[in-house]
């Protein structure tokens, strides 16, 4: 294979985890409702760690992106 | 390059250009000529220091503007209150300061000024800027953590409890998860913001080569791609107010890490 195609595979590939942080983004969300719905009056003071685990699990799918941008600009 | 073919450059909005040329900005052999990125982060400066200072009239009873301020300073009193507790009310300056500046900064990036031939620059969607920002964060943890606890501060990195025979494990890893810190805060700022002006050029240029391959094209991939665009932009500024409040967040638990230790 070339170099350049297998740069683009590779970028292709990485949009992968892309996907994966949205599984994760949904699920922290998700679970978040979910137990908010269960006891409404509890759910304010989690808020922050809400955002924590948001921030947590969306970082995972912006390095897949970063590795993108490098394979197809950089590298 | 792969993106040489397309007709919209989607990373041509993040060129750094100097306002009035690079001739006599030399110092000590490099060059700070007032690019288009001190312009911007200039004119947010401005309305941020315009808008607090409408709300600095002190009035017993607060008009709208100065309601306005109030909900943000108190947003971010009760997240470090929240976060730090009573100790943590000395640095609302500072978080507030950094989550304003990062919100407008955001918010005048994705303003629709080009329609008027202005061409906003979101310097928070630069490595450079959020990683100075995300530096200062992380230096004044240090700061702090090495006045406040000398170097007991370096308990940070063996847990409460943790059985002696697994101090030589755990430790690097806490060492390394704290190291990565700054990196990861400005990192994530950055990337964010960049991403989404990029989907948002990426769509434009399917809206552009669309329409411009027959009307057919055009109402079959050019409308489409339009409508995502206006739904993307709203998810634009809901991104643009998380980003800044995950960066004030993060970096009021970390200066609660320096504080308190574990």
């Amino acid at each position: 294979m070339e170099v350049e195609a297998a740069k683009l595979v590779g970028a292709g590939l990485a949009a992968i985890g892309a996907g994966m942080a949205a599984i994760g983004v949904g699920n922290v969300f998700g679970s978040f409702l979910e137990s908010a719905l269960r006891n409404p009056g509890a759910a304010d003071g989690q808020q922050g760690r809400l955002f924590i685990g948001f921030a947590a699990a969306e970082l995972l799918g912006l390095l897949a992106f970063v590795v993108a941008m490098i394979l197809i600009f950089v590298a | 390059m792969a993106a040489d073919q397309a007709k919209v450059d989607p990373m041509k909005q993040f060129a750094i250009e100097a306002i009035g040329g690079t001739q006599g900005w030399e110092i000590a052999g490099f060059n700070i000529a007032f690019t288009n990125s001190a312009m911007w982060m200039l004119i947010t400066t401005v309305v941020l220091f315009v808008f607090v200072l409408g709300g600095m009239k002190r009035e017993l009873v607060p008009g709208r503007w100065q309601m306005m301020v109030e909900t943000f300073t108190g947003f971010i009193d009760n997240m470090l209150e929240a976060n730090i507790g009573k100790e943590g009310r000395k640095y609302v300056p500072y978080v507030f300061s950094l989550f304003m500046f990062i919100l407008i900064a955001n918010l005048i990036g994705l303003l629709p000024l080009g329609l008027v031939g202005i061409h906003p620059f979101t310097f928070t969607s630069h490595f450079t800027v959020t990683g100075v920002l995300a530096i200062i964060s992380f230096s004044i943890v240090l700061i702090v953590g090495f006045w406040k606890h000398g170097l007991h501060f370096f308990s940070l990195f063996v847990p409460h409890g943790t059985p002696l025979p697994m101090v030589p494990v755990i430790a690097p890893i806490e060492f390394i998860s704290f190291m990565v810190r700054p990196f990861s805060l400005a990192l994530r700022l950055f990337v964010a913001m960049m991403a989404g002006h990029v989907l948002l050029k990426v769509l434009s240029s399917f809206v552009i080569d669309g329409t411009n391959a027959g009307a057919g094209f055009g109402a079959l991939v050019g409308l489409p791609s339009f409508l995502l665009m206006i739904g993307i932009s709203a998810l634009e500024i809901l991104v643009a107010g998380i980003q800044a409040y995950v960066f004030a967040l993060l970096t009021s638990l970390y200066i609660n890490d320096a504080e308190h230790l574990h």
